[in-house]
C-alpha cells in the first residue's frame, strides 16, 4: 500500500457565530481554511502558530471530534468522513489524541486502573485478567509504578498526569497520535521527561505524531516537518532543519525571531535585528482580504491585500535543486526578494 | 552594576498555615535590586518565586500566610514590619506589581480608564476628572494602546491578552514607582506579544530608571530581559550570579541541569534531552539536607548536610558542596 497514513486536502471547518436570544448567526469564524497535509507512517509533524491559529482545531478534525465543513481526510488511503460506525469504531483505535490538560480529558472519579481498561472495554479486548495485565504493562511503559492503579488522578503530579494520558493513549497501540499542547503546562524539568518518553513510543511503536505546539524549541526538536500556520492557513511548511535555519515567509521570520534564547551573550545584537511585529492577530471571523498576513507583514505590497498567495513548493522556482519535502513550500507573493 | 541599591531583601522567610500544619515554602531568601536594572528570579512550579513577590509586596494571603522571618528594606524601612495602612502606601507609589492573568487583575465590569483615574486618584497625583482623564490616555499611549482616547472608555473583555498586560503595566506605572514586581506576565502570552511586552518593560525601566523584579520559568525570557538572576528551588535560593556569568558557568547542578534539559533550537531534532530525574520534594516532606540532592547527578553523603549559600566567584553565590567540580565538568551536550 503506498497511500501515506494520513493524507489531507483542503480542510476547512468554520464555526457559526451566534448572538441574541434568538441565536441568530451573526458570522462565520474561519478556523481553518484550506489546509492540506501529509503524514507518513513514524513521521512527526510539527503544527505551529499562535493562538487562534487553528492548529488545535486541525487535530481535533482529524479524529472527527470536529466534523470539516469541507475537504477531505484520508486515512490509509480511506476518506473517514465516510466511514460507517464500525469502520469509524476501529479508526479510533489507530488514531489517538493527548491534550494539555490530562485532569480534564480523565475521568476524575475514576482510579487510574479503571481509566487505561477503558479503552480495552470498549474494544471488547481480552479477559478481566488479561486487562489488568495490559495496565500494569501500561503503567511500567510510561515510567508510573504498578500501584499507580489504584489511585485518583487527582493525587498525581501533572507529568505523572500526563504520562497516565499518554498510556490510555496508546494502550491500543493506535499508528497516530495527536499531541495537542501535550507539554505546555508542565515546567522544563518535567517536560523533557515527558517529550523523551513520546520519542520512545514513537521509535517502538513506530507511531506518526502529529505534534501541535505554541512553542517553537520544543516542535523543532520533536518534529522531522513543520508547518506553521496563522489565520487558519499554512503560510509556510518545510523540514524542520530548513525552516528554522531559512524560514522564508516574513511571519515564519517574526516568529522565530521572537524567540527567547536563553543566552544572554549577544541579546543587544538580537533585539536590534528582531522582527517585533505591531498589533494582534486579526479576528479570524473577519480575517484580512488577500494575504491575511498583509497588515502586520513589514513587506506587504498593494497585491498582498487583493490578492491571496497559494503554498507553493520552493523547489519549483529552484530547479534541480532538492525534493520539494526538503525546500519546502511557502504562501507569500514576495519570498524570493525577501 | 553600581547604580543605588532601592529594595534589599534579607533571609526572607514565609510559611503557611493549612489542616496539615505550617509549611515554609519560602525560606532564607536574599538578594538586592538597584535603580535601572533587573533582577530576575527563575525556578519551576512550587520554587516560592511567586511566594517571594507577595510577602515584598505585603499580599500574603490572610491569615494562613505570614513572612516568619527576614527583612524587605526600602529606604531604610523594614516592610514587613510597617502597619497595613502604611504598606497600603507604599504599595503603588513605591512598589507595584503586574501579573500573569491581567484578565483577573482587572475588574471586568468597569471601564479600563475608569480603573486607571482609580488609581491616579487613590494615590491623590490628580486634580479634577478632566485632567485625571489626560494623564490616563497618556499613560495609556505611553504603554504602547493604539486609539487611546478610545481604549478609555472601553472593557477589559474587548481588549486581547497583550493589550490587557499593557493596561495593567499603565496601572502599576500610574504612581511612577520605584520598584515593579513583574510575575510571570509574559506567560500567558503569544511569542510575538510577548517580545512587545519585554520591550516595553525594558523602555519604560530605562526612561524612568525603575529596579524591575522579573519572576519567570523561562530561562529564555530571563537572558533577554535579566541583569542578575537568582534561581530558586525547593523554596531556597541555590544561586545568585550576573546573567552572563550565569549562563556562561551554572555553578548548582540544578541550573546546569535546567539548561541542559530545554528544547534549544540549535539542538539536534529528535535527540533524547538530558533530564532532570524524579520530581520536587514537597514542602511537607523536605529533606534535612541539599533539597535537591536527591535529583542530583553530583550528590554525595556529604549533601545530607544542606550547603549554605557562599560567594563562589566574584558576584556570584552558589549553594552546593560540589560547585568546585561543576566548573570542571564539562556539560553533556553543550558546547559553546
Amino acid at each position: 500500500m503506498n497511500a501515506p497514513l494520513l493524507e489531507v486536502r483542503d480542510l476547512t471547518k468554520h464555526f457559526p457565530v451566534r448572538a441574541g436570544v434568538s441565536m441568530r448567526q451573526v458570522g462565520i469564524v474561519h478556523a481553518v481554511d484550506g489546509v492540506s497535509l501529509r503524514l507518513e507512517r513514524g513521521e512527526t509533524l510539527g503544527l505551529v502558530g499562535e493562538s487562534g491559529c487553528g492548529k488545535s482545531t486541525v487535530g481535533k478534525t482529524l479524529l472527527r471530534l470536529h466534523e470539516p465543513t469541507s475537504g477531505s481526510i484520508f486515512f490509509e488511503g480511506r476518506d473517514i468522513r465516510s466511514l460507517g460506525r464500525s469502520e469509524m469504531r476501529a479508526l479510533r483505535r489507530d488514531v489517538q489524541i493527548v491534550f494539555q490538560d490530562p485532569l480534564e480529558s480523565l475521568n476524575t472519579r475514576h482510579s487510574v486502573g479503571r481509566i487505561l481498561e477503558e479503552p480495552f472495554a470498549i474494544h471488547r479486548l481480552g479477559t478481566a485478567a488479561e486487562r489488568r495485565r495490559w495496565v500494569a504493562e501500561l503503567l511500567e511503559r510510561v515510567g508510573l509504578p504498578a500501584e499507580a492503579a489504584q489511585r485518583y488522578p487527582h493525587e498525581f503530579s501533572g507529568g505523572q498526569r500526563q504520562r497516565i494520558g499518554i498510556a490510555r493513549a496508546i494502550a491500543l497501540r493506535p499508528k497516530l497520535l495527536v499531541c495537542d499542547e501535550a507539554v505546555s503546562a508542565l515546567d522544563v524539568s518535567i517536560q523533557s521527561q515527558v517529550l523523551n518518553l513520546l520519542l520512545d513510543l514513537q521509535q517502538e511503536m513506530n507511531l506518526a505524531l502529529i505534534f501541535i505546539a505554541h512553542d517553537l524549541s520544543v516542535v523543532k526538536h520533536m518534529s522531522d516537518r513543520v508547518a506553521v500556520m496563522y489565520l487558519g492557513q499554512i503560510v509556510e511548511h518545510a523540514s524542520a532543519e530548513t525552516i528554522y535555519a531559512n524560514p522564508k515567509h516574513p511571519y515564519t521570520r517574526a516568529l522565530l525571531s521572537a524567540i527567547p534564547v536563553p543566552n544572554p551573550v549577544d541579546r543587544e545584537r538580537r533585539r536590534a535585528s528582531r522582527v517585533v511585529l505591531s498589533g494582534d492577530v486579526p479576528s479570524p471571523i473577519d480575517p484580512p482580504s488577500g494575504c491575511r498576513f498583509h497588515p502586520r507583514c513589514a513587506y506587504a505590497r498593494a497585491e498582498c491585500a487583493t490578492r491571496a498567495p497559494t503554498l507553493d513548493d520552493v523547489a519549483k522556482s529552484v530547479q534541480g535543486a532538492g525534493t520539494p519535502a526538503q525546500n519546502g513550500a511557502v504562501a507569500c507573493h514576495f519570498w524570493r526578494e525577501i | 552594576m553600581g547604580n543605588e541599591v532601592l529594595l534589599t531583601v534579607d533571609g526572607l522567610a514565609a510559611e503557611f498555615t493549612g489542616d496539615d500544619g505550617t509549611v515554609r515554602v519560602v525560606d532564607g531568601v536574599s538578594f538586592a535590586v538597584r535603580a535601572g536594572e533587573t533582577l530576575g528570579i527563575v525556578g519551576e512550579s512550587g520554587c516560592g518565586k511567586s511566594v517571594t513577590a507577595l510577602s515584598i509586596m505585603g499580599l500574603l494571603p490572610k491569615p494562613a500566610g505570614r513572612v516568619a522571618a527576614g527583612s524587605v528594606v526600602l529606604e531604610g524601612r523594614d516592610l514587613t514590619a510597617l502597619s497595613a495602612e502604611a504598606m497600603h502606601e507604599i504599595r503603588g507609589r513605591r512598589i507595584s506589581m503586574i501579573f500573569q492573568e491581567p484578565m483577573t487583575a482587572l475588574n471586568p465590569v468597569q471601564r479600563i480608564g475608569r480603573q486607571l483615574v482609580e488609581t491616579l486618584r487613590l494615590r491623590g497625583d490628580v486634580g479634577d476628572r478632566r485632567s485625571a482623564r489626560e494623564r490616563a490616555v497618556e499613560l495609556l499611549a505611553e504603554v504602547g494602546i493604539p486609539a487611546p482616547d478610545r481604549r478609555f472608555d472601553e472593557y477589559p473583555h474587548q481588549l486581547s491578552g497583550g493589550m490587557r498586560q499593557r493596561v495593567l503595566i499603565a496601572i502599576a506605572l500610574a504612581c511612577s514607582p520605584d520598584v515593579l514586581i513583574a510575575d510571570e506576565p509574559t506567560t500567558a502570552l503569544d511569542v510575538t506579544i510577548q517580545a512587545q511586552i519585554l520591550d516595553l518593560i525594558e523602555r519604560l525601566q530605562a526612561q524612568r530608571g525603575m529596579a524591575v523584579i522579573f519572576i519567570t520559568h523561562d530561562l529564555g525570557v530571563i537572558a533577554e530581559i535579566a541583569d542578575e538572576v537568582v534561581v530558586m528551588y525547593a523554596g531556597k535560593v541555590v544561586e545568585r550570579a550576573p546573567v552572563t556569568e550565569l549562563f556562561a558557568r551554572p555553578l548548582h547542578p540544578y541550573t546546569r541541569a535546567l539548561l541542559e534539559s530545554m528544547p534549544q533550537l540549535q539542538s539536534r531534532a529528535k535527540s533524547r534531552l538530558p533530564v532532570i530525574q524524579g520530581m520536587v520534594p514537597s514542602a511537607n516532606a523536605l529533606p534535612a539536607g541539599c533539597r535537591f540532592a536527591n535529583r542530583c547527578r553530583f550528590a554525595t553523603p556529604e549533601c545530607d548536610v544542606e550547603p549554605a549559600l557562599a560567594e563562589v566567584a566574584s558576584m556570584h553565590w552558589a549553594a552546593c558542596h560540589h560547585w568546585r567540580r561543576l566548573d570542571t565538568d564539562v556539560p553533556e551536550g553543550r558546547a559553546e
